[in-house]
């Protein structure tokens, strides 16, 4: 797109100059909108990426979408607010598993960000000390993160076999943790299952964030601090927790969304139908719309976890900032 | 100056929204047309022991045609469990293949959409009418009563593949002919780490089919006339909790079971571990795993009492793959003419040889290859005793919802928690009521 080809510094009259009036209103009017023509590519691209299949998404929760109309579903009748209202019948089965689907979604992100968010700072502060194999281990602990999502959830589901799987043949074979082998990704074990496979493939980039927000803290705080007699403890409370704040405060809440969102993990651990334990929000919204044929239905429900997420983002940011003001003052 | 480019901008604009819209709303051509008449793209089923083999199988076959018509066909081979996803995105978007093969029990889920090229007399009349084809076959292609969405491609059906040696080492004659047999067999063979009997517990649709084989034997099914949903009869309670109950009472099905998905069955089969499978032609992926020929038998599944026979006891679903076109193809007539090919006698018989299923085209059925005894059990079977799974536009929704119900049961039973007429009951009540009320 070139409509911001022309130049618009250098184009006003000089101070002082008696140009045309209605000249200079031009040039002005082009300095304030070269900003937002500069823009406009951007945003063109954000709507038809984001905003259109947004509100597309919309218009499908308020139709009655099944197998008869995707291929036109513009023709498919309106049913009002039908698919909301049967989304969030908790006495119905529908709602009812919605509901369990997000109780295990809520529970399953805290404990997720949780463990990833420790682990990760944790052993950053670690890594903060100049040690021997230090960049060894940097390497070694950001491979989960680089490699491909699949490839390393399909080499965990192997792990994960009850008979011929590796998590088994240790703790059963090996330790004699379990009095029989273990299934993890059928039954109750798969939400720890997940958990694991979550949390490994996580926390090397809140190491990542974390370490890279490390840098930016003055060592001669720490100086004045252990001259002031500051234990480790102290100086972890007093000065890295504080100024990693604001790193954290994004950290939390990109783990939060990516983690509540998830759909790769589960989906390759355990196929369509994840086990009730184990029922992550974005799979049971697309077994909703894909693997039932209700792509209405399937809608509704992600309007509704959209907006909950909204919410949820909208007062985390307010809580964090209002915190982060007070501590400025 | 300025206007001009305004004027592009928003004509980029409209364009790029006509084109996202014209995706979410699909094309609405009906019938096809022949704008691009060189080339075909086929998806095909995934029908050997791998990707791989399939394309070895059938490059060559494609070759030929490509040398009879000029027309060259682009082949992919998509998995089982990629095939449904992918066949549905591009009925939506009505970007998808020419030709494709489909799942036999998947028909009427598919017809409904609209997508497919329907079978008339005149479609037919181009591949030599559907006098040629199986009439079993052709009850699985589509909602009865109305022109079949695809064209039958090969036919299995279910058969018992028992371990001759296993048997033998447990002291048993032969193969089991009722569910009684089978138990008492199994809980001879069952020690030692050796188990009777291979299931998929965690497989949506081998449940279904078993449970609807069952659930025909106990007088039940899963739809009602008016083709609704009645999941919860006391005949479809019983077989789904006879199903499971080989794992969890019977104890002739290995815990293990229960989370298989990806044919482990038949691996621990052709490693001695388990003495019995419930398969549709398993003999090429048999002989993948290094087992030959002569080490098992087969015979046909087993019923709750007699023998199975025409009209009454019903021991498999009529299983196989069909061939669709899709309706907005640029080379409608390529791909008639390449379903001719297809299903032409020495092509059937070629194709179905390789993947030991059974011809749907009666006339290739004469070929010796199709006269072992394996292939003559599954050959009768498809002739007296097997019945198509529900015509019915919802029978994908049914696959998913009862046969995850039977996969949380199997997990309770691999887990030792009991599993009752109630709790299998209770399951199927909320299968139903995920079911689209329409």
């Amino acid at each position: 797109m070139t409509v911001t080809a022309e130049p618009a510094v250098g184009k006003e009259a000089p101070p002082g100059a008696t140009g045309p009036a209605p000249r200079r209103r031009t040039g002005r009017v082009r300095r304030i909108a070269l900003p937002y023509l500069l823009l406009l590519p951007a945003l063109l691209l954000e709507l038809l990426v984001h905003l259109v299949p947004m509100v597309i998404g919309i218009v499908m929760s308020f139709k009655e979408l099944t197998q008869f109309y995707i291929r036109d579903w513009g023709s498919a009748p309106w049913a009002g607010f039908d698919n909301y209202s049967l989304s969030v019948d908790f006495d119905a089965p529908i709602g009812k598993a919605l509901l369990h689907s997000f109780f295990v979604t809520c529970a399953f992100t805290v404990l997720s960000v949780g463990l990833c968010w420790l682990l990760g700072t944790t052993a950053a502060v670690y890594m903060q000390e100049n040690f021997r194999g230090r960049g060894f281990l940097r390497a070694v602990f950001l491979v989960p993160y680089a490699l491909p999502v699949y490839a390393a959830v399909i080499t965990w589901a192997f792990m994960f076999q009850r008979d011929n799987g590796l998590v088994n043949h240790v703790l059963h074979d090996q330790l004699g943790l379990t009095d029989s082998p273990s299934f993890w990704l059928i039954g109750d074990n798969s939400f720890v299952a997940l958990l694991v496979v979550s949390v490994w493939k996580g926390w090397p980039f809140a190491f990542l964030i974390v370490m890279a927000g490390l840098q930016n803290i003055p060592k001669e705080l720490y100086e004045a601090a252990s001259i002031d007699g500051a234990g480790m403890l102290q100086q972890l409370r007093r000065i890295t927790l504080p100024s990693l704040r604001p790193v954290n405060q994004v950290l939390v809440l990109v783990l939060f969304l990516w983690t509540f969102n998830d759909f790769n993990t589960p989906y390759v651990l355990f196929g369509k139908a994840a086990p009730e334990a184990a029922d992550l929000i974005s799979i049971h919204i697309y077994q909703s719309s894909f693997v039932t044929w209700n792509f209405g239905t399937g809608s509704a429900m992600s309007v509704l976890l959209l907006l909950f997420l909204l919410v949820v983002t909208g007062v985390y940011l307010v809580l964090t900032s209002r915190g982060r003001r007070a501590a400025d003052v | 100056m300025r206007r001009t480019r305004a004027a592009a901008a928003s004509a980029v604009t409209v364009s790029l929204l006509a084109a996202v819209t014209a995706c979410g709303g699909g094309s609405s051509t009906d019938g096809g047309s022949n704008d691009s008449p060189k080339t075909l793209t086929y998806w095909a089923s995934n029908q050997g022991p791998s990707i791989e083999a399939d394309k070895k199988t059938l490059t060559p076959e494609l070759k030929k045609f490509e040398k009879q018509t000029g027309i060259k066909v682009k082949l992919e081979v998509i998995p089982w469990s990629d095939l449904l996803n992918r066949i549905l995105a591009a009925a939506t978007s009505g970007q998808g293949p020419d030709v494709l093969n489909i799942g036999n029990t998947w028909s009427a889920s598919l017809q409904a959409t609209g997508a497919l090229l329907p079978w008339d007399a005149k479609n037919f009349g181009k591949i030599g009418g559907k006098d040629r084809f199986v009439e079993s076959a052709l009850g699985s292609a589509g909602e009865t009563g109305s022109d079949p969405a695809a064209v039958p491609l090969y036919s299995m059906a279910y058969a018992l593949y028992y371990n001759k040696k296993m048997f033998e080492d447990a002291g048993i004659s032969g193969p089991p002919a009722t569910w009684d047999d089978l138990v008492a067999d199994g809980k001879k063979i069952s020690k030692d780490d050796k188990w009777a009997l291979g299931a998929e517990g965690a497989n949506l649709s081998e449940n279904i089919h078993h449970v609807f084989v069952l659930a025909k034997q106990h007088g039940a099914d899963f739809f009602d006339a008016d083709g609704k949903p009645d999941f919860t009869s006391d005949g479809a309670v019983a077989a789904v909790k006879q199903y499971v109950d080989l794992m969890g009472k019977d104890k002739v099905v290995a815990p293990g079971n229960a989370e298989y998905a990806q044919n482990q069955s038949l691996q621990d089969f052709a490693k001695d571990k388990t003495a019995m499978v419930l398969w549709q032609t398993a003999a090429a992926t048999l002989k993948a795993h290094g087992m030959s020929d002569d080490e098992w038998g087969v015979a046909p599944v087993p019923v709750q009492s007699g023998t199975p026979g025409a009209g009454k006891d019903v021991n498999s679903m009529v299983a196989g793959i069909n061939m669709a076109v899709f309706k907005n193809t640029d080379n409608i007539d390529g791909a008639l003419k390449f379903v001719n090919f297809m299903t032409s006698v020495d092509e059937q018989t070629i194709l179905n040889k390789t993947y030991g299923s059974i011809p749907p085209v009666k006339a290739a059925q004469q070929d010796p290859a199709f006269n072992t005894p394996a292939l003559k059990v599954i050959r009768d079977t498809l002739a007296t005793s097997a019945a198509p799974l529900p015509q019915v536009a919802n029978e994908s929704q049914f696959e998913t919802a009862v046969g995850t119900a039977v996969k949380e049961l199997f997990a309770d039973a691999a887990a030792g928690r009991p599993v009752t007429t109630a709790s299998v009951k209770e399951k199927l009540d909320e299968a139903q009521q995920q079911m689209p009320k329409k």
